[in-house]
């Protein structure tokens, strides 16, 4: 089968060190991956092709890029899944991050995050003489986090990271959750009240690319939602973020839909008059247009709102 | 000016033997930095998937049963003395890593759990799910993180470097981002820079295996040691020679040929699937050669085990064999062939990672030390068993790095010139200069790895070692003249993969030749032109001296035996 690939190239020695897009058309097996094409490429056609690949069975990321718009493993990807009827395959480097050449991308960033998470155990008291006790169970739990294989997949789709490139992000989080979660560590609430900081756990916008894209299953936006829950639990001091989840739910128990103005007030707090004129002009354009939003004893509950109440006891009832 | 980084103790390589050393150096308290090809959890350390073991005697297992399973396992090629240490300091290091934050299975009661693992007739393999490599290496390099150990990601390592008197001075490297070459000086260097894989093709190895480590302390003038025991794994995915890990069948996987039949009870009626990896990997290449494969495959068959365990003990295999086989393991057998996998021989070290003769001399490159797969104690012998290798990384690792942090504390700076600096660009240069022809890296290296497979694989003979022997010179030829096509500065991979195959050319090299040399059939290592093991001639181990001019010097080196007399070994 004849595929072509549009690969994303850059050459920062070049003159005019502009990223570009080369095509390359290229004899496809059944079997074979896109990392498989691209070392093909980079043997027989351009050798200065440029990617990172080691292992090639998903285990050491390295070859995390872009495929048809979203972070993967090139190991990972079949070939034929994408191109069984002649499709192009589009190749590019991760995004959220700089690209050195062609498709390998500069890293330095992501572990850094990584590091700031402060990410090694820390157990309370003494040693034990032999193992730590801990159940199968939670051991287990852990397993599917330390998956996690740091390809930067997750890091390079998140939406919320190209808004604010500060955002730790997801990878770090999981990362962060994987402390939180071992019965092993005695840091939990310290690490969640890093994590309560901003550019932390509340700055999620919960677009679930990262559990969509990551080869291993890690789901870090689950993790980040666990993480928030354990936060709001163990009482960390309250943000905009946890204001805005609490508030958020307690709406739509009392009135069965949300009162967005309300959600606003409880969210940054009525005294909070530098947030609140801010939102002024958009009140007003909405006003104009007469869009503004019903609130507070205006806004009644939904019809059958009695019947959301009960399914918001019955979930709180479950262990 | 030229730039010069100076250490303590300086790591080359950071897979588990590199991470676990560097942080013994540390806490010998020396400076020590890690200079590595790639980010540290991109090495191959990741690829162990079945698990680690050690014999715990809390939980009623002994030592000496460990210990004399891998005496065995080697075909009683493996030092005795170096094998006791292995199995008596396993224990302690497992719990060491547990503390560490190691997420080990657990049983119902809490404690860690255990799987069998072939060659051993005890569950003792201690593991996290089946990516129990990945799961340590991830904590290692947790630890160093905590401990701020300074990292030199993607580096590469061109040359050991030596004062006047032939003592060992740090390496010289570029930084693969920039091209800048940089000395890196250190009182003592740590090479544990990993195996050989990609001298073969296929092979279960990353495409990082290349024999770096054991080029760079060759040429350096250490000693190699039992090249020719290389380790073909029994299941292997055909084509890309992906591994399945032994815990499939250490969980009780079945392997059957094309008849349906468990062939292993005619070659290992006791053990089954779990003889050792060399007994079982002939078996299955014996099976296919008389026709009783399908396809060059046997069958591994997980479906009696139950989609439960399979889901939850062998999750990355039922991955693997889905995404790179199309093969759903709890409803189908999957086809697996023997694939060439690790090297059993290396760089001569002694029980602390020196670069020591027998009488306790430095031989060689004083201030040298290497650890895991790059090293040869020997404990592996002709044969590794399963889950001994991270185990090796560990123990070995952690000694080497203790050993040389104390010898640096001895030592005074080296006196290095910045010559080595400007001649490894000069080098450098010069291969990027060469015209273009038509030949390419990736075609030598190709036929390379085509030749070893085919002459020095499972059944090795006098003629096929011979003309292989001729087939690698000639490559070595085209290699000196072969053009490089990126002739930037920035990420020029090409370049690497041409110092890379240089360093194989030396690994087929070596190989080859101790394959020749050691006229008899032990381990992996079966000769059809001499079958049987001689215990008379060669209870002893090949070392091969580089010279630059001309053939290796050889030399022989009788095996340590302790308490375990050599016997005929059967499974």
């Amino acid at each position: 089968m004849l595929t072509t690939f549009r690969i994303r190239r850059f050459n920062p020695e070049s003159e005019s060190p502009q990223p570009y897009f080369e095509d390359y058309a290229l004899v496809t097996e059944r079997s074979d991956t896109v990392l498989d094409a691209l070392i093909r490429i980079r043997e027989t056609v351009d050798e200065s092709l440029t990617l990172r690949c080691s292992c090639r069975g998903a285990i050491c990321g390295s070859c995390g890029m872009r495929i048809n718009g979203h972070a993967t493993l090139a190991c990972k990807t079949k070939v034929a899944a994408l191109a069984s009827s002649g499709e192009t395959i589009h190749v590019e480097p991760m995004n959220n991050m700089p690209v050195i050449k062609d498709l390998v991308t500069d890293m330095a960033g992501f572990w850094e995050k990584i590091r700031h998470v402060q990410p090694w155990l820390q157990p309370t008291g003494p040693e034990p003489e032999g193992e730590y006790l801990a159940s199968p169970d939670a051991m287990n739990h852990l397993t599917g986090v330390m998956g996690c294989i740091m390809c930067g997949a997750c890091v390079s789709d998140c939406a919320a990271l190209e808004v604010n490139p500060d955002f730790v992000g997801p990878a770090a989080l999981a990362k962060a959750y994987r402390f939180v979660a071992d019965p092993r560590d005695g840091s939990g609430s310290s690490r969640l009240t890093a994590l309560n900081n901003p550019n932390g756990m509340w700055d999620c916008t919960r677009c679930m690319e990262c559990i969509e894209v990551c080869p291993k299953g890690v789901g870090a936006m689950d993790r980040i939602m666990t993480l928030r829950a354990k936060g709001i639990e163990q009482g960390v001091p309250s943000t905009s973020g946890s204001r805005h989840t609490e508030a958020f739910a307690e709406i739509i128990e009392r009135k069965g839909r949300l009162d967005e103005p309300m959600l606003a007030v409880r969210t940054f707090g009525l005294t909070n008059f530098k947030q609140m004129f801010s939102f002024l002009p958009m009140v007003l354009r909405a006003f104009v247009r007469g869009k503004l939003p019903k609130s507070g004893p205006l806004f009644r509950p939904i019809p059958g709102a009695d019947r959301i109440r009960r399914l918001f006891r019955r979930a709180k009832e479950r262990p | 000016m030229m730039t010069a980084y100076e250490f303590d103790v300086l790591v080359m390589g950071a897979g588990l033997a590199g991470l676990r050393a560097a942080l013994a150096a540390h806490q010998a308290g020396v400076t020590v930095a890690v200079i590595t090809k790639v980010h540290p959890v991109r090495s191959h350390s990741n690829a162990a998937q079945g698990g680690i073991n050690a014999a715990l005697t809390d939980r009623g297992d002994k030592w000496e049963e460990h210990a004399f399973e891998t005496v065995k396992g080697s075909d009683y090629l493996g030092d005795q003395d170096a094998v006791e240490i292995l199995a008596q300091e396993a224990g302690r290091d497992i719990l060491a890593l547990e503390h560490m934050g190691v997420i080990f299975n657990r049983n119902e009661d809490g404690r860690l759990g255990t799987r069998r693992f072939g060659g051993q007739q005890r569950a003792r393999t201690f593991f996290v799910s089946d990516f129990t490599g990945q799961a340590l290496l991830h904590v290692l390099y947790e630890q160093v993180m905590k401990a701020r150990l300074p990292v030199f990601e993607e580096w590469f390592v061109t040359s050991l470097v030596k004062d006047e008197h032939g003592q060992c001075g740090g390496v010289v490297a570029f930084e693969i981002r920039s091209g800048r070459v940089a000395l890196f000086k250190a009182k003592a260097v740590i090479i544990a820079a990993g195996g050989l894989g990609r001298v073969f093709e296929p092979s279960t190895n990353a495409l990082i295996c290349t024999g770096d480590g054991i080029a760079i302390a060759y040429r350096g003038g250490a000693p190699l040691m039992d090249m020719e025991m290389v380790q073909y794994h029994p299941t292997t995915l055909r084509g890309k020679g992906l591994l399945l890990s032994e815990a499939a069948r250490g969980e009780g996987a079945y392997l059957l040929n094309a008849d349906g039949e468990r062939f292993m009870e005619q070659y290992a009626p006791n053990m089954m699937e779990l003889a050792s990896r060399d007994v079982v990997s002939r078996a299955e290449q014996i099976e296919i050669n008389e026709g009783r494969g399908s396809n060059g495959c046997v069958l591994l068959d997980c479906r009696h085990l139950g989609k439960a365990v399979i889901r939850e003990r062998l999750s990355q295999i039922l991955e693997e064999a889905k995404s790179f086989a199309n093969i759903d393991l709890t409803e189908e057998p999957v086809p697996v062939c023997p694939g060439m996998h690790y090297i059993m021989g290396g760089m001569k070290t002694d029980v602390e990672g020196r670069c020591w003769d027998p009488a306790g001399r430095w031989q060689g490159v004083p201030g040298l030390f290497a650890a895991g797969e790059v090293a040869c104690l020997s404990l592996h012998g002709g044969n590794r068993l399963g889950a001994n290798s991270l185990l090796d990384t560990v123990v070995f690792g952690r000694r080497a790095g203790r050993c040389a942090g104390e010898y640096a504390k001895t030592r005074p700076h080296p006196r290095i010139g910045d010559a080595v600096v400007k001649d490894e660009e000069h080098g450098i240069k010069r291969i990027l200069a060469r015209p273009g022809t038509d030949d390419t890296v990736a075609r030598i290296r190709h036929e390379m790895g085509r030749t070893m497979t085919e002459s020095l694989g499972l059944f090795r003979d006098q003629e096929g070692m011979t003309l292989a022997q001729r087939t690698i010179a000639g490559l070595r030829e085209r290699w000196n003249r072969v053009a490089i096509h990126d002739k930037g500065q920035v990420f020029n991979t090409s370049l690497v993969r041409a110092l890379e195959l240089d360093f194989m050319l030396d690994c087929a090299e070596t190989i080859t030749l101790g394959g020749l040399t050691r006229t008899e059939s032990r381990g992996a290592h079966f000769r059809t032109d001499c079958l049987d093991r001689d215990d008379e001639h060669w209870l002893k181990h090949v070392l091969m001296y580089h010279r630059p001019d001309g053939p290796p010097r050889l030399d022989f080196l009788p095996v340590r035996v302790t308490r375990w007399e050599p016997q005929v070994r059967v499974y």
